[in-house]
């Protein structure tokens, strides 16, 4: 520009001259997209649902602001939401823990000297990379009440078949079933590959004192895996907290709303109601749940994870 | 001598070892036999679980094969004669499945190529170079997984309509190019296994950052790229809430949101849903057939360096 420069703006110059300046260029240049990317399809975003849920909006208006409206109405008015929280809660409990916990055993038994060990691996996993959406019409056909196999078994172990998606009492565990069926291949290998990075000494130590298996399995596998338990736990809650596509294909919320969840009634308000306002307002109590117990989870555990021994 | 210092049957002969005492001999023969059961519990665990996983699969595949006739018949046949391979040319009499196919196909690899170049860019940036503010941006971007997808869904549908992007496949593919959180992290723990000497010796030969990316670190990193590449077409192929809002032409629609609508439509031809839902999930599980190594060594970096 001119001769005249502030010394501020030349030290800038020094620093674009400069090695590190040219360096930092480069790296802008290179993250560059994210950069843009993570305000226009994040950011923005993220803020302005956060300002659609506090108006009334039906996509052709313009909004208009309410202030608290919608989520006094949410937590005061409105039982389906409750409902919905409900049956979310359900789903988390029923999926995860049994999910968990039946992955690790699983993962122990495949980390076993066995025979053929990559053709089972490779079964457990193949449900994993199916959709949920062709699992769910899969399992729709499975659990079918007159014809389907799943009451057809139980006839012949001699129970009495169940309707399985067209009772209250079942359709969510109907649900439970299968998202643990579907899912279970994926923290099989995580738990897999925890198992196979537990360092053999502490094993080989633990039996010259004369611990038996389960001494080691208590006192050695469980406190050396918990990281690797800690990010399964993490991550089942946060995705199990925004099932949709099985309800959404398998019972449509029904019946009488027993397996609506909160994206499910999240889908409807805001693309079948055109409720945009409500639907963001129910978007942020998700986001603050899934916040709030994800931060939970990292608080609880310094309480029971163990980096090392 | 107790049970637990007799060597492993299978690496020893067991009749090999001289008996010592009858004791011993005894606790020798308590050991083999609580060793046989726990192998053969093992199996029987491993298998009916195995059992549990494949035989749905399979039943997806021998329903869709099937006369109308067939299907509802009690009690269940695993193979009814003659396969009724005449089902699947039938699909596309119902539902334009070709185009599915072909939507969800150019929708996946464009979204799987925008995340390949986008990822690998940035994740070098983070991985191996110095510059200000990035501890922050990638704090930002390690929080951004935390955010549920659906919080953003109303602004984007908003921002998409304004611009014409509705059924269209831009919203399911473009912002790949900018970007995915889990991505970038993904990219950088692979890029964080590649010896900083090759940078050095790189940048004393004259080597700009953006040569060493392209030159030698998109080279080296070809297994986290297939990791990548895997799971982004996985995600987008199997992908439900996204062309459910964004799709409303039928012409546009992915294969797994037809298949939704297969089922409403087909209402009890249980053979056609069925072999739809076949043709929804033959390409992914033939990729994964192919790439399996890549896909499970990702999940578990993932998992363990995360």
């Amino acid at each position: 520009m001119s001769a005249v420069t502030t010394p501020a703006r030349g030290r800038f110059r020094d620093f674009l001259g400069s090695n590190r300046g040219r360096e930092a260029i480069e790296a802008y240049i290179l993250i560059l997209p994210t950069i843009l990317g993570l305000i226009v399809f994040t950011a923005s975003p993220v803020l302005a649902s956060l300002y659609y849920s506090f108006t009334r909006w039906n996509l052709l208006s313009t909004p208009k602001w309410q202030a608290l409206d919608n989520y006094i109405e949410l937590l005061t008015e409105d039982p389906l939401f409750w409902i919905t929280i409900k049956n979310t809660g359900y789903y988390v409990l029923g999926t995860v823990p049994t999910g968990t916990v039946l992955a690790l055993l699983l993962a122990i038994a495949l980390n076993q000297k066995i025979r053929f060990v990559a053709v089972f691996r490779t079964i457990y996993f193949l449900p994993v990379v199916s959709s949920v959406v062709a699992i769910s019409v899969l399992w729709l056909w499975l659990y079918q009440s007159d014809f389907g196999i799943v009451n057809e078994l139980l006839r012949f172990l001699g129970f009495r078949g169940v309707r399985w998606l067209s009772s209250v009492t079942w359709a969510m565990p109907a649900i439970i079933i299968m998202s643990i069926w579907h899912g279970l291949g994926y923290n099989i290998v995580i738990f897999i590959a925890g198992l196979q990075s537990i360092p053999q000494d502490y094993y080989e130590a633990a039996t010259v004192d004369g611990a038996n298996a389960w001494h080691k399995f208590i006192n050695i596998t469980i406190p050396l895996l918990s990281p690797v338990t800690f990010f399964v736990l993490t991550l089942s809650v946060i995705n199990s907290f925004q099932v949709f596509a099985q309800a959404y294909v398998m019972t449509r919320g029904g019946p009488v709303n027993s397996t609506k969840t909160i994206v499910y009634y999240l889908f409807q308000q805001g693309f079948e109601n055109f409720h945009m306002g409500y639907a963001s307002a129910l978007a942020y109590v998700l986001f603050v749940i899934i916040v709030s117990l994800t931060l939970f989870q990292f608080w609880f555990q310094r309480r029971w994870v163990h980096y090392e021994l | 001598m107790s049970a637990q210092d007799a060597p492993p049957i299978g690496e020893a002969d067991a009749t090999a070892i001289p008996p010592a005492s009858a004791a011993a001999s005894e606790g020798l023969t308590s050991y083999r036999v609580r060793y046989i059961t726990w192998r053969v519990l093992l199996y029987s665990v491993i298998t009916l679980v195995g059992a549990t996983m494949l035989l749905p699969l399979l039943w997806m595949i021998s329903t869709s094969l099937k006369e109308p006739g067939a299907v509802l018949l009690l009690p269940p046949k695993w193979i009814s004669i003659p396969l009724q391979w005449g089902n699947y040319p039938k699909l596309f009499d119902v539902l334009p499945f070709d185009l599915f196919l072909i939507n969800s196909i150019k929708i996946a690899v464009f979204a799987t190529v925008g995340a390949l170049l986008s990822c690998s860019m940035a994740a070098f940036a983070f991985a191996r170079m110095r510059f200000p503010g990035k501890n922050i941006i990638f704090a930002v971007i390690l929080a951004m997984i935390m955010i549920p997808f659906h919080v953003t869904l109303i602004p984007l549908f908003k921002l998409y309509r304004d611009i014409g992007w509705l059924s269209t496949h831009m919203p399911l593919t473009v912002p790949f190019f900018f970007g995915t959180a889990f991505g970038i992290f993904l990219m950088r723990q692979f890029y964080l296994t590649i010896p900083q000497e090759m940078v050095e010796a790189a940048r004393i030969d004259g080597c700009s950052f953006i040569q060493i990316y392209y030159r030698i670190f998109l080279p080296l990193s070809k297994p986290g790229l297939a990791t990548l590449g895997i799971f982004t077409f996985l995600g987008s192929w199997n992908n439900l809430m996204g062309p459910l809002i964004f799709l409303t032409k039928v012409e546009t629609m992915t294969i797994t949101l037809g298949l939704t609508l297969l089922t409403n439509q087909a209402g009890g031809r249980w053979e056609l849903i069925q072999a739809g839902a076949v043709i929804s999930i033959l390409p992914i599980t033939v990729m994964f057939f192919i790439g399996q190594e890549h896909f499970i060594q990702g999940i578990a970096r993932t998992g363990i360096k995360g």
